[in-house]
Formats: structure tokens, C-alpha cells, sequence
């Protein structure tokens, strides 16, 4: 090599100590300035692309059985009833049997245990085609995602005056949190107000309430649903407030969902705000209670449902559900298969690695693989 | 005052008499006052009532954009000149409607901090160039307050009509008029290298009549009123009359002082204001540098169009489903999904009125997917090459210690650029050579003097020897020239004993080497400066070859100490006495050197009284013709010693002398005076002529020979150059045969090597040019140009497939031709199949010709290199210009985008921060689409589970601190900090740049490739965290995952993949970069902390979403880890097959790197040369050429031996 290029010679450091460096324009030498800092520069050598597919398949293979083997460990009991309860001289026009006050809408249905059941059992009502995550809906949902500059919002006559200063465009719980702006329903539309006086809780959400209920028994011995701890904490505790009752509402001419009692503070309406939480996707389960006792092999559960909410015009399902819960959560095999399959795939490909270095070995950086020639520089 | 003034007389001097003849008035004279030529100037009269009518601009100068008022709206008005940003724009404005799928707020923050970040980058360079003003503005000079008195005022202070006093050394602060100055003939010397990079000084005379207001109060009682033209840009016109106590005087561009130029070798001049602030030529003159924008950029902005496609397409897809969706809310007067109230709504979702809603729902949906056009590409690639130039102007490779020069980028949006590069045209002078002339040789009376070796010589030794001891002999030249620095005189490199400490006395023909060495001392228009405390004399020439000979002549004892007006004197060695005595000569005339007359003479009288007419020319042809028949005694010899020292890369210079008799003289010096007082357009022919009649019977004396250095490590570069498969063009305003040997001494050419003349000096051509008819002659010569490219592609073409290397040379007047619109293609042509290309003789204008023309028709990346005024259209055409920050002004570095101080850094410049740039940025853009791609599918794919509402996943401030805190300063620490290969090895493998030249590191298959990714991370990500969050509880307590939690985990899931992806792709991990990856991640996880506990207005959906509902579910990190590992499967196996089997160069090195074989010197001669594309020139080349020559005649004579 000639020590030709300039640059080769001048590493040494300058000493910046003497004075006229600092008279001059040379530039200050540090390892950050000449980037040269002490870097780590992996490369994918075999070894390393070897070692860490093997790795994730080792990790991934015992994390997907544990997985599955605690997904295979729930039990879990679905009846789809939206059809069924309806009675058989309405099944051409179920709208009509579901939007009439006049049937009877009890239905009766019966769940076999297979499996045994630990307690808690968790009871999940599940709509299918039911699009919470409308943007019509989600947002409008009662809340005020409106702040304004001054916070007494009571005044109607004023409001219109004030610059409106649209802090977030999601739900930020106003009126439900304190009974102070309870009139503060300015994005609940078209349930925002009933005869000019506000709704509390507003909004389409909590207009469309759920109401079908559930009453459960074994061997004609009911068994009690608790409604305790269905509800997220926070929500409870921060979002709806205990101070606020319902108002006016299901009092317009047109009536949504089911119907709240308006002695009960909001905070204490736990279906309410179960329901309030918005599902991502269409299809969805929300918690309804939980039966405290262990359901038995072969027991058979008789459901009476009050089959009060349509979902008959939107083509909806409903569904009730019984289901215990591992450290996973509900039953559902997909992570657990996911992780096996991603784990195995991993192996596969250390497997074909391997043998590809085997079957085609060649020293690290064989000259005859740099093949810039095949490429070459475009004329 | 006077008395000082009074023994400057003595020294004074007036070489250029004849072109202070008297001026007069002029056709031009005849426009003043009508339209163009409106000025009056009020001299000395701030009060008077009329100059205050007229208002003339202050001498205040802005360079700034922008002022304080027009700040705003001009930035803003910039800003939003890009289509991206008024993009963006327009989504902000839109998000205020209540079509806005977020809210406002988060939308329109990222944009205020982009544009602010911009806008605080225009803030701070503008805030540079306003210091500089301050600077100038508020320089002092000396300014006429009435009676008599100067004082001290500010630049921006001074009006029209002020009267100045400029001392020397000075810069003129505004367009001044000369009054008179410390000579008292009125003149001045003036260095004008700012404006023109010219370093001869110019002479500049005062009109008589102000020629003796000498003192300050000679100014207590002097009007005068001056009318000239307006304002204008030309440098080198001025028309004006001068009116003084009734009398009116014509004034011309004589006395015309320009701003910017500086007051030499004169002590003080007077002047009046008549152009002040941007009404100066200078200013007018200034244009605004093209602005330059790299391929990477115009790429980049057809992958936003790209985008902004895909986005229309989804917004289109998505509304039209919405609409469908919309209108079947109502059925028959019956409500399907009775829980939105269709029957109760406004237009946004009303199904009667679907279309509407859909049109609508379209501009929702525009706003919805925004995010994937990243928002903070354009701040963040701005603040990348801000960092990358921060880098290479502190890299110390690149700082030239002897001239404290660090390299400078002075525009950052070209870093990439310089990767890229395909060739690099460059100038000759200045860049490649040092432009310091060294006298080394000499033919006197037909014997050759002077031992030097020259570069050009040591190259051609090695050329001719043995190839291996190639460097032996550098290192011995390399001794050889630390040894001569020691003791040498600058400018002289003169070593023979038979001449120096006056030894040539005792040569054969001492009395032609007398003639000879005092005709160097007094042949030139050099000043002599003598350093008042050492009395040596230093010398101001115009030319450093005049230098050079003046220098030569002081050495060899013939020392030239004092120029007058009408005198040269110089202390001469007498040959007789052997003693120095002071002689001094006459001087008569002089006549100037000119491109055309390629000579230059003067006429002086000697103490004896005869007339001598001294005379030196450039080319044989122009002096070998006018020698008398007896003056031709050495003709032969001196003939073969300038072919030789032109074959050694020197520049040669005939001597000739004649002795003229009275008559004659006073027959020419008439002519001559007549010519130089006409005013009519042929004035310089009838000179020319003049001189032409004198100029003729000489005698010859022998020849000169100087050297033109070359700068240190040039080879050495350009070889560096050459490996990395850059193209090299010589352009340069040098003779053909000076171009031809510094392409020897730079290995562009070597023996063997097949070259291509294409000339129109030949004999023939110039048979042709004798004829009359000119357009004939262009006719003729251009089918010559024509005929001999066409020849030449012939050769090319044959050559190809012999594949040997061809250069191309070709002249100026050659070029000129070449460059019309119908050769030029076939130029081109030839040109670029040539391993080198030669242009020589060659205007300013015609390099910035052949630049554009490569750039244009080859579109190609061209970088110009260049140190000169002359090279200023080359830089400012080629995509790239780079300017030598040398001796020979600042005007190319004004108009460069980069400057460095030698022309050897070009290799560090291109080879390790041009790669490495190139490569950072191009990663840069293809992650940014990556991960915005990434990020943005995630919503569209959600929108198919929320009937295309443009419900949104995430939160929003989720949505809008994506691109700003999350993902942002990895990114920029990718841009600015990561390196495929440290800089050792970018210079051992120079082929590595061919990345950046064929752009495989940002071609469309890698974009797509990178989008390809984005789309594939997206799917995984959001189907897999949909599976798997279905309707069942998500963890022990029994909850389902609601909007809120998938979102956050959605999100969770996102930030680690796109910086993971980040850590896989980057090759260069120091802290910082495991900082701002791993911070990024663990930032957000702090951020999702921080907004979750804020109070549910402000964190709405996020509020306790992470401690309470995700944090205690196993769920939540399996899901994590699992989305993790398999986004990033796809890409981790393919970057490990592609690792493996297909790597690109930089990867072959650091499998090289990896082991351990790069100090293995035979091995990564063998990587090189199996990946080597045959290089066609420097000195390896020549290496291989010469051992490949070698080996065939080994085989020969083997072969001869069998026989």
C-alpha cells in the first residue's frame, strides 16, 4: 500500500493545549468529531443468523405450549339465543316481535356444562355486527370533548359567545364525572336533549344501553349473578361520578336501549358503564356478572333471558356466554399457536441454515462470492 | 503630509503611461442626462437642497432574506412552497372542521414544530450573514465633515456625493469617483481579486483637473457636480461627466473605484460617493447561487407522489365503502343500525344523502391516513445534513494545516450528492497545480542550464523504468524535495553551478547570458516592494510565471529594484568588474502581453542611448517567425531544448532582442501613440498592428522554463479516483501541450495509451483561417471538428472491443464547434468513452458548456473543482461545485456549495463522507416510508373492523407524537452517525462508491422493497393483535379488551417494531445509537405512564390504560414479544440470505472486516482485483498496463527462446 492517501497519516492527536490552537481553524480532534467513536458493528454471520433463529425457536416452542395449554384449560359455554327466543310466529318479522311492547319477550334457555367450571364463572353478553367503533357513535357518547376557556358551562345563553377551544376529539367524560355540567351536552347529538332540558348520560352510546337480562339456575336452584367488579376501576372511580344521577333519559319520543334508575348515582350503574367502554370491533363480549360458585360436570344450566334488545334490524347476533378465565385470560388458542408456529418456522429455518453452510460450505468472505463484475458500472 | 507625500515621488511609478492618456469625451458622453444616465451626484454638498431632493439609497447592504418584518411572511410563504407542507397545511386547516377524525390540536402541533424547526434554521443562517453585514456595515473610514476635516464615519453612514479619504490596504467602501490620490499624478493601484479574482493589481488615475486637491483642506471649498449613468451591473463600463467651475470633464471607467476591491501600493486616495449600497456595481452584480437539489431529493419527492397516491386510493376506497355502508342505514323508512340514529343526523352520515356523506367521509379519510407521508421527513433530513456538515468541516483529514484552512460545506443539501458522483471536471491551475511557478530551467546561446528534476519528470522516469521501483523512486523524489525546500526561494528552483553566484562570466557565451538575465529583469510590468526593515524586495506581478522570471533575474544577480514611470533600475552584476553596480533604464513603451499577441515587449533606452526593444512570447510559432535571419544562430538548438522541457511539463517562454535605430523608434512610438489615443472601436487592432511593425528581426537569446507545480498527493487522489470508477475531465484555459503534461504527471495519460486529438491548430486549419472568408473558415473548421470526432469514435469503437483505454484532448476553439447543438452528441459520445478527456485552451464559458452538457444529456452526477473566477459558471452549473480555497481569491469558494483546501481531500470528501452520506440518507428515507407505511396500513386495516367510519385505534396524541418523540431520533441518529464500512476501509476499497454512482442503495426495487416491508409489518401486526384480542377476556379478572387497550397495544407493538427494525438495519452501534433506540421504546412506555395518570380530559382513552388494564396482564407482553419477533421474521431472514449469498460491496468488506483478513495485504489485493472493473487510468492502471506489457514480452522472448 502507498501511504499515499492524505488521510492515512493524520491520526495523531494535535494538542489543543498551546495557544495558538486556539487562534487557528483546526478543526478540534475527538473520537465524536472524527466519528470514530467505539461502535459495535454486528454483522449477520452465520453463527449469529444460527444462533438466534435457534434461540426464538427454543423460547417461542415452551411459551406457545404454555399458552395453549392454559387457552385448552378454560371452559367455555356459547348460546347464540337472538333467534332461537324469538317465537316461531314472529320468525318472519322478528323486528316486529322485538319492537312491539306487547310480546313476551321471556325466553328460556338451557346450557349443559361439559367441562367443570371453576369459580369466578364469568357471564359475557356478545354481539356480533354491532360497530361500537362507529365514529358517529364513539363519539358521541355524551361526553363533552369540549373545554372551554372559562369553566362555568352552565350558562346556555352565553355559550354560544365563548370561542370554543376543541382540546381533544374523544371522550372525556364531563358530564358524567360531576353533576356541576350536567347541562354540557354539546356533542351528544341527536341524544343530547329531551324536550330542551339535558339528558344525563347523553349521547347515542348510552342511549343504546344493553337490556337484555339473565337469570341462572341449577337444578331449579338459581344461582346469583354478581355485578361486583365488572366495571374497570378507573372508570368508576374517576370517569363517571357519584354525584350525577340520570336525568330525562329515555324520555324522547324515541327509545333506545334499556332504562337506568335515576336514584342510583351513575358511578354505581355498573351495566352502564361497562357498556360505555367502547368494544374495538365489531364483534364483542361485555362483561355481565359472575356466577361466584363451580358449575359441575353435566350440570344444566337454565338461562331465562329477557330478550328486550334489537338486533334484529342490523342483522346483529346475541349470544350469551359462560366462560372462566386462566392467566391468559379468556379461550382463545390463537397466541398460543402463533407462538408455535412463528417457534417452529424459526427452527426450520436454523435447520436449513445449517444445513445450507453444510451442504455449502465456504470460507467467511471467499473472494469469489464479491461479485461486483456481475453488476458491472454502467456505461 | 506633504513631506511624506514628497518622498513617495521618488518611489513612485507610472508603468502604464500610455494608458493614462487623457480621456475624452465619447460618443457615449452624449446620453447623460437621458434615460439610463439620469445620476446627479452633488459632490461635497450633503445640505444642498437638490441632492436631498434626489434620495439616493443609503450605503447600508443587506444580504440577509430577511428583515424583521418581512420575516414572517416570507418564511412562512417559503415554507409552504413545498407540496408536502402545504399538505400538511391543508390537513391542519381541515382538522379544525368537524370532518377531523382527531382532534385539531394534535394535528396541528407536529406542523407548528416542523415548520418552527425550519423556520428557527432560516433564523440562524440568516443571523450569519447579519453579523456579517454588521461587520461590514459599520467598517470606518474617513469622511469630509466640512472645512477641511475628516473623520472617522461608518460604512452605512455614507451618501451620495460624500467625499472619502481611503488609506492603503483599505477596501472602498461604495462606488467612489478618484479625485486624486498620494502619487502625483493621480493614480492608484487597486487590487480587485473580490470582484473578479483577478490578483494583478489595476490602475486607476484621477482627472487632472482634481489631480491637486491633495491635502483634507484642499476639500473646505470644493463643489463639483457629477451626472452618469444609473445603477447598473456592468464591472467594466462607466460613462459620466464631472462638473467643476463651469467645466465639464468626461469621466470613464478610469476613475471608477469599485466597492469590494482594495487600495494596494498606494498610501491614500480621495474619493467622491457616487454609487453607494445595493446601487454598487458589486452588489448589482451579485446573483443568487443556484439553488441545487440532489437526485436523492427529486427521487424522494416522487416516493411522497407515490404516497400521496396510495393515500387518495385508500381515502377513495375507504369513502366509497362508508357510502355503501351509509346508505343502507335506512332500508324501506326502517332504521338498520338504529343505535346511530340515521334517522336523526347530519350530513356526515346522513343515508339519504350517501353521496355527500361519502364525498365527505373522502376528506376525513385524507386526514385519517396522513400518516403516511411523514410529516417530519423534510425537518429531520435537514437537520441530518445539517449534523453530516457540521462533520466534514471538522473532519481533520481534510484541514490544511499551511494555509489553516478546515474544509467547508457551505450548502448541506448536496452531502448526498457527493456520493454519487460520476465525474468530476476539473480545473487545471489552482487545483491540480499549485499555481506557483518555479524558474527550473533555462536554454541561453543553445546550452541548457538548470539541474532541477521536475514532477512531470520523476512521473516519466518511473514510466520508463521498471514498474516496481516506481515508489522507490518517489520516496528518493520526496527526499530529493524535502532537501531543496530547505534552502529554496519561492518561485525559483534554479540549481546549475556554471550560473549561479555569478559564475557565467566565465561561459563561452557570457555576453548573450548578460542580455538574456537583464532582459528578464526588465521585460515585465512586475512592482518591486522592498520590506522597509530587511530591504529585500519582494515583487507584485501579475502573472506568477512573470514572478517567477523577476525573481530568477534577482537571484542570478540581476536584481530589479525600482520602477518610476519612465524608468526600470536594477543593481546589475557587471561582467567585466564582476562587481554590482546600479543601472537604470529608460523605459519608452510598453507593450502588453494579450491572449492574441501571446508576447509581451518593452522598448527602453540604456545609459548608453540605445534603444532596446525586449521581447519574450509564448509559442515557437509566435516568436520563431519574427526572428531576424541573423538572429536565428541558436535556433535548432533552443527548438529541441523546448521540446524537451515542454515534454517535462514546463511552461516555456521565448527571449528575444533587437536594438532599434532613432528613426525607426520615432516612426512606431507615433503610430503607437496614435493608436493608443483613439477611442474607436478597433483601438486594440490598431495597437496590435503597431506592435506588430516593432516586433520583428529579433534576436534570438534562448529560452525559459518554469514549472507548474503540482499540489501535493494529486496522482495519488486522482488514482484513488480513478479505482472508484470516477470520471476525470481536465478543463483548463492552458495550452495543449501544458494540459498534456500535467496529464502525464497526474497518470490521466500514459505511453501506450491511444489519444485523440481533435485540434484546430493544425496546419492545415490554419492554411484555412488564411482565407477571407470567414464563415468559409467556420464552415471548414467545423467539418475538420467534425471529421476528426467521427475518426475518433471509429477508434473508440475498435478499441472497445480490444478494451484499451483512450483519452481525448481536445482545444478550445475545437470545442467551441463540438459544443453546437448538431456535434454535440457524438462529442459526447466519444468523450465519454474515453478513460480521460483533456479540454484545453478552453473559455470559462465553454466549461460551464461541457459541464452542463455532461450533466444534462448524461445524467449523470457531475462534480467541478476549481479555484478561479473563470471556473465560477463550471461550479455553479455542475450538480455539484466544489472550490479550492487557495491564493487565487475567494470568488470560487463564494460560488461553491463546498470548499477545500487542496485538491487531494477531493478523495476523503468523496470517497468517505460523500459514501457515507449517500448511504445514511438513502437508509434514512427508505425507513422513514417504512415505518410511517407501517404505522399508517395499521389505521386503514382498523378502518375495515369500524365500517370506514375513520374511527381511529390509537389516541391521538398517540397518533401525533408518532413521528415526533417515538421513532424520530433514531432516525437521525441513523442519518448522521451510522457507517457501513469505518473510513480506512472506504479509502482501501475505493470501488465501494460505485454503490452510490449505479444508486443501489436507493433504487426503486429498494424503496419498494422497504414499502414492501412496511406493509408486510403492518399486517402482522394489527392481525395479530386482532386475533388475538378477539372478544375473550384478555386477562384473569375476566375484562375483554376494549377500543382503548387494543390501541395501546397496537401502538406498544408498533414502537418496538419500527425501532427494532431500526436496530436490525443499522451496521453501526455506538451509545448513541442504543440511546435513541432502546430510549425511544422506554420513552414511550414513560409517556403512556405519564399521560395515563394525567386527569381523563387530557388522557381521555389512555387514562390508567397501562398500569391498570395492560401492565398486570401477562397477555399484554406475550402479544408484544410476539408481534416483535415476527414483524421483524421476514426481514431478519431475507437481510441473512442476501447477507450471505448476494452481499452488496460494502458487505463483502465487512465480511472481510469480520475475518480478520483486512491486514492481510495479498488478500485484499485479490478482493480488489477480482471486484475491479478494469480502471483505466492512474498510476495502478499505468502499473498494470506497463507489468501486463512486461509479461507479453517475457512471453516473447520466451517464446523466441523455444524457437
Amino acid at each position: 500500500m502507498k501511504g499515499g492517501s492524505a488521510s492515512s497519516g493524520g491520526t495523531d492527536a494535535p494538542s489543543n493545549s498551546s495557544s495558538s490552537s486556539s487562534r487557528t481553524k483546526k478543526p478540534k480532534y475527538s473520537k465524536f468529531t472524527q466519528q470514530e467513536l467505539p461502535a459495535c458493528k454486528p454483522i449477520l454471520t452465520p453463527g449469529y443468523v444460527i444462533m438466534i433463529f435457534t434461540a426464538v425457536g427454543v423460547i417461542f416452542i415452551p411459551v406457545g405450549l404454555f399458552s395453549l395449554f392454559a387457552s385448552e384449560s378454560v371452559v367455555e359455554i356459547v348460546d347464540r339465543y337472538d333467534i332461537d327466543c324469538v317465537p316461531s310466529n314472529y320468525s318472519s318479522n322478528m323486528l316486529a316481535y322485538i319492537q312491539s311492547t306487547a310480546t313476551n319477550k321471556t325466553c328460556t334457555r338451557s346450557l349443559n356444562i361439559t367441562k367443570e367450571m371453576k369459580s369466578p364463572v364469568f357471564i359475557y353478553y356478545q354481539l356480533d355486527n354491532f360497530y361500537q367503533n362507529h365514529r358517529r357513535y364513539a363519539q358521541s357518547v355524551c361526553f363533552s370533548y369540549t373545554i372551554y376557556f372559562e369553566e362555568s358551562t352552565c350558562d346556555h345563553r352565553h355559550r354560544n359567545l365563548k370561542i370554543a377551544f376543541r382540546y381533544v376529539k374523544s371522550r372525556s367524560d364531563k358530564q358524567l364525572r360531576s353533576s356541576k355540567y350536567e347541562s354540557d351536552t354539546k356533542d351528544c347529538a341527536p341524544e343530547a336533549t329531551s324536550k330542551g332540558f339535558p339528558i344525563v348520560p347523553c349521547g347515542l352510546t348510552a342511549w343504546s344501553l344493553f337490556n337484555d337480562t339473565y337469570g341462572f339456575s341449577v337444578k331449579n336452584k338459581a344461582l346469583e349473578v354478581s355485578k361486583k367488579n365488572i366495571a374497570w376501576k378507573s372508570d368508576k372511580g374517576h370517569k363517571f361520578g357519584s354525584d350525577v344521577y340520570p336525568k330525562n333519559f329515555q324520555t324522547g319520543e324515541l327509545i333506545g336501549g334499556g332504562k337506568l334508575n335515576s336514584s342510583i348515582p351513575l358511578s354505581e350503574q355498573d351495566d352502564l358503564i361497562v357498556w360505555m367502554r367502547t368494544a374495538a370491533l365489531p364483534s364483542f363480549r361485555k362483561l355481565y356478572g359472575k356466577i361466584e360458585v363451580d358449575l359441575q360436570v353435566n350440570d344444566q344450566v337454565t338461562v331465562v333471558i329477557q330478550n328486550n334488545y334489537n338486533t334484529y334490524s342490523f342483522g346483529g347476533k346475541k349470544k350469551v356466554v359462560l366462560s372462566t378465565t386462566s392467566w391468559i385470560g379468556g379461550k382463545n388458542d390463537f397466541l398460543g399457536i402463533a407462538y408455535l408456529t412463528v417457534g417452529g418456522l424459526c427452527l426450520f429455518l436454523a435447520i436449513s441454515f445449517i444445513l445450507v453452510y453444510v451442504a455449502k460450505p465456504r470460507p467467511l468472505g471467499d473472494p469469489t462470492y464479491l461479485s461486483w463484475n456481475r453488476n458491472p458500472a454502467g456505461n | 503630509m506633504a513631506g511624506n507625500r514628497r518622498k513617495r515621488h521618488n518611489f513612485s511609478s507610472q508603468i502604464h503611461a500610455f494608458t493614462c492618456g487623457k480621456t475624452s469625451f465619447q460618443g457615449d458622453h452624449s446620453l447623460i442626462g437621458g434615460p439610463g444616465f439620469s445620476r446627479v451626484v452633488y459632490c461635497n454638498d450633503p445640505d444642498c437642497f437638490e441632492s436631498s431632493v434626489l434620495n439616493y439609497s443609503d450605503n447600508y447592504v443587506r444580504t440577509t432574506k430577511y428583515t424583521l418584518a418581512t420575516f414572517l411572511p416570507r418564511s412562512i410563504f417559503e415554507q409552504f412552497r413545498r407540496v408536502a407542507n402545504l399538505y400538511f397545511l391543508l390537513c391542519a386547516i381541515l382538522s379544525f372542521t368537524p370532518l377531523s377524525p382527531y382532534s385539531a390540536v394534535s394535528n396541528v402541533l407536529p406542523l407548528v414544530v416542523v415548520i418552527g424547526a425550519t423556520m428557527g434554521k432560516e433564523i440562524l443562517e440568516d443571523w450569519r450573514r447579519k453579523k456579517q453585514d454588521i461587520e461590514v456595515n459599520n467598517r470606518k473610514v474617513k469622511v469630509h465633515f466640512g472645512d477641511g476635516v475628516f473623520e472617522s464615519s461608518k460604512w452605512k453612514d455614507l451618501k451620495v456625493g460624500d467625499i472619502v479619504k481611503v488609506e492603503k490596504d483599505e477596501f472602498f467602501p461604495a462606488d467612489l469617483i478618484l479625485l486624486s490620490s498620494s502619487y502625483e499624478e493621480a493614480i492608484c493601484y487597486v487590487e480587485t481579486t473580490n470582484l473578479d479574482g483577478e490578483t494583478n493589481l489595476k490602475l486607476k488615475q484621477a482627472l487632472d483637473a482634481t489631480s491637486n486637491l491633495i491635502e483634507d483642506s484642499s476639500f473646505q471649498n470644493f463643489k463639483a457636480i457629477i451626472r452618469c449613468e444609473d445603477p447598473n451591473a456592468s464591472l467594466y463600463s462607466f460613462v459620466g461627466t464631472m462638473d467643476i467651475e463651469e467645466q465639464q470633464y468626461p469621466l470613464s471607467p478610469q476613475q471608477l473605484l469599485l466597492r469590494d476591491s482594495k487600495l494596494r501600493n498606494t498610501d491614500y486616495i480621495y474619493g467622491v460617493v457616487i454609487f453607494t449600497g445595493h446601487d454598487t456595481k458589486v452588489i448589482q452584480n451579485s446573483t443568487p447561487p443556484p439553488s441545487k437539489r440532489s437526485k436523492i431529493e427529486r427521487r424522494m419527492d416522487k416516493i411522497i407522489y407515490f404516497l400521496f397516491g396510495t393515500l387518495v386510493l385508500m381515502s377513495i376506497i375507504g369513502s366509497i365503502i362508508f357510502g355503501i355502508t351509509t346508505s343502507e342505514d335506512i332500508e324501506d323508512g326502517r332504521m338498520k343500525r338504529w343505535y346511530l340514529r340515521p334517522d336523526d343526523t347530519t350530513v356526515y352520515y346522513d343515508p339519504k344523502r350517501a353521496a355527500a356523506a361519502a364525498i365527505l367521509q373522502f376528506w376525513t379519510d385524507v386526514l385519517l391516513y396522513g400518516y403516511l407521508i411523514p410529516i417530519s421527513l423534510y425537518v429531520s433530513i435537514e437537520i441530518v445534513k445539517m449534523l453530516q456538515s457540521r462533520f466534514i468541516n471538522q473532519d481533520i483529514h481534510m484541514y490544511y494545516e499551511e494555509a489553516d484552512k478546515p474544509a467547508l460545506a457551505r450548502t448541506s443539501n448536496l452531502n448526498e450528492e457527493l456520493g454519487q458522483v460520476d465525474t468530476i471536471l476539473s480545473d487545471k491551475t489552482g487545483t491540480l497545480t499549485c499555481n506557483s511557478m518555479e524558474f527550473i530551467k533555462c536554454s541561453i546561446a543553445g546550452t541548457s542550464y538548470g539541474r532541477g528534476v521536475t514532477e512531470v519528470e520523476r512521473a516519466m522516469a518511473s514510466r520508463k523504468g521498471s514498474p516496481l521501483p516506481q515508489e522507490a523512486t518517489e520516496e528518493e523524489a520526496n527526499v530529493v524535495e524535502s532537501a531543496e525546500e530547505k534552502a529554496s526561494v519561492k518561485g525559483y528552483n534554479f540549481v546549475d553551478e556554471r550560473i549561479v553566484n555569478g559564475n557565467w562570466v566565465k561561459e563561452p557565451r557570457a555576453d548573450v547570458i548578460h542580455k538574456f538575465l537583464r532582459l528578464l529583469a526588465i521585460c515585465h510590468t512586475a512592482l518591486p516592494e522592498i520590506d522597509e526593515e530587511t530591504g529585500r524586495i519582494t515583487y507584485e506581478a501579475e502573472s506568477p510565471d512573470e514572478a517567477a522570471f523577476v525573481i530568477a533575474a534577482r537571484e542570478l544577480g540581476f536584481e530589479f529594484y525600482e520602477r518610476t514611470q519612465t524608468s526600470i533600475s536594477l543593481h546589475e552584476l557587471d561582467p567585466v568588474s564582476c562587481r554590482s553596480v546600479e543601472r537604470s533604464y529608460k523605459l519608452l513603451n510598453v507593450l502588453e502581453f494579450s491572449s492574441s499577441r501571446k508576447r509581451m515587449s518593452v522598448i527602453v533606452r540604456n545609459e548608453e542611448g540605445t534603444l532596446l526593444l525586449l521581447s519574450k512570447g509564448a509559442d515557437s510559432s509566435v516568436m520563431f517567425e519574427r526572428l531576424a535571419e541573423n538572429g536565428r544562430e541558436f535556433e535548432e538548438q533552443t527548438k529541441a531544448h523546448i521540446n524537451e522541457y515542454a515534454d517535462a511539463g514546463l511552461r516555456t517562454l521565448i527571449l528575444a532582442y533587437r536594438e532599434l535605430d532613432e528613426e525607426e523608434y520615432n516612426r512606431f512610438n507615433e503610430e503607437f501613440t496614435v493608436a493608443k489615443n483613439s477611442l474607436s472601436a478597433d483601438r486594440e487592432e490598431m495597437i496590435e498592428e503597431a506592435a506588430e511593425k516593432i516586433e520583428k528581426d529579433l534576436i534570438l537569446l534562448g529560452a525559459t522554463a518554469v514549472e507548474d507545480k503540482l499540489q501535493n498527493g494529486v496522482p495519488e487522489c486522482i488514482d484513488k479516483l480513478a479505482q472508484a470508477g470516477i470520471k476525470l475531465w481536465v478543463l483548463t484555459g492552458d495550452k495543449m501541450e501544458t494540459a498534456i503534461n500535467i496529464g502525464f504527471a497526474c497518470s490521466l495519460l500514459r505511453q501506450g495509451m491511444q489519444q485523440i486529438v481533435v485540434n484546430s491548430d493544425t496546419p492545415e486549419t490554419k492554411a484555412l483561417e488564411k482565407s477571407e472568408d470567414k464563415s468559409a473558415v467556420a464552415a471548414a473548421l467545423k467539418e475538420s471538428v467534425i471529421r476528426q470526432i467521427l475518426d475518433g469514435r471509429t477508434l473508440l469503437r475498435a478499441s472497445n472491443e480490444s478494451s484499451e483505454a483512450l483519452a481525448l484532448i481536445i482545444d478550445g476553439k475545437s470545442l467551441a464547434y463540438a459544443l453546437e447543438d448538431d456535434v454535440k452528441d457524438i462529442f459526447l459520445e466519444l468523450a465519454i468513452g474515453c478513460a480521460s478527456v483533456i479540454c484545453c485552451r478552453s473559455s470559462p464559458k465553454q466549461k460551464a458548456l461541457v459541464t452542463r452538457l455532461v450533466k444534462v444529456k448524461t445524467g449523470s452526477t457531475t462534480l467541478a473543482i476549481g479555484d478561479g473566477a473563470n471556473d465560477v459558471g463550471m461550479l455553479q452549473e455542475a450538480d455539484i461545485g466544489v472550490g479550492i480555497s487557495g491564493a487565487e481569491g475567494m470568488q470560487a469558494v463564494m460560488s461553491s456549495d463546498i470548499a477545500i483546501a487542496q485538491f487531494r481531500f477531493l478523495e476523503r470528501l468523496l470517497l468517505v463522507h460523500g459514501h457515507w452520506c449517500y448511504r445514511r440518507i438513502s437508509s434514512m428515507i427508505c425507513y422513514f416510508f417504512y415505518k410511517n407505511i407501517a404505522f399508517g396500513f395499521t389505521i386503514f386495516f382498523f378502518q375495515m373492523y369500524a365500517s370506514f367510519s375513520g374511527q381511529t385505534v390509537y389516541n391521538d396524541w398517540f397518533l401525533s407524537l408518532y413521528n415526533v418523540f417515538f421513532t424520530s431520533l433514531p432516525v437521525i441518529a441513523l442519518g448522521v452517525f451510522d457507517q457501513d464500512v469505518t473510513a480506512r476501509l472506504c479509502l482501501r476499497f475505493p470501488l465501494l462508491y460505485q454503490e452510490g454512482i449505479q444508486n443501489v442503495l436507493f433504487s426503486w426495487t429498494r424503496i419498494l422493497g422497504w414499502a414492501f416491508n412496511g406493509v408486510l409489518s403492518a399486517i402482522i401486526i394489527f392481525f395479530f393483535c386482532i386475533r388475538a384480542m378477539e372478544q375473550q377476556a384478555f386477562r384473569k379478572g375476566g375484562e375483554v379488551a376494549g377500543l382503548e387497550i387494543l390501541g395501546a397495544t397496537m401502538y406498544t407493538c408498533v414502537v418496538w417494531v419500527v425501532n427494532c427494525q431500526m436496530a436490525l438495519s443499522i451496521s453501526y452501534f455506538t451509545f448513541i445509537q442504543h440511546i435513541f433506540i432502546w430510549g425511544g421504546i422506554i420513552f414511550w412506555y414513560l409517556f403512556l405512564l405519564a399521560y395515563g395518570a394525567m386527569d381523563p380530559y387530557i388522557s381521555t382513552t389512555a387514562y390508567k390504560v397501562f398500569i391498570e388494564a395492560c401492565a398486570p396482564a401477562p397477555f399484554f407482553w406475550l402479544i408484544t414479544i410476539l408481534v416483535l419477533i415476527s414483524s421483524l421474521l421476514p426481514y431478519f431472514a431475507y437481510s441473512s440470505i442476501q447477507m450471505r449469498f448476494f452481499p452488496f460491496y460494502h458487505q463483502m468488506i465487512q465480511w472481510i472486516r469480520v475475518d480478520g483478513q483486512i491486514d492481510d495485504p495479498e488478500y485484499v489485493y485479490m478482493v480488489r482485483q477480482r471486484s475491479l472493473r478494469p480502471t483505466t487510468v492512474g498510476f495502478t492502471a499505468r502499473f498494470e498496463a506497463s507489468s501486463r506489457n512486461l509479461k507479453a514480452d517475457l512471453e516473447k522472448m520466451t517464446e523466441g527462446q523455444a524457437l
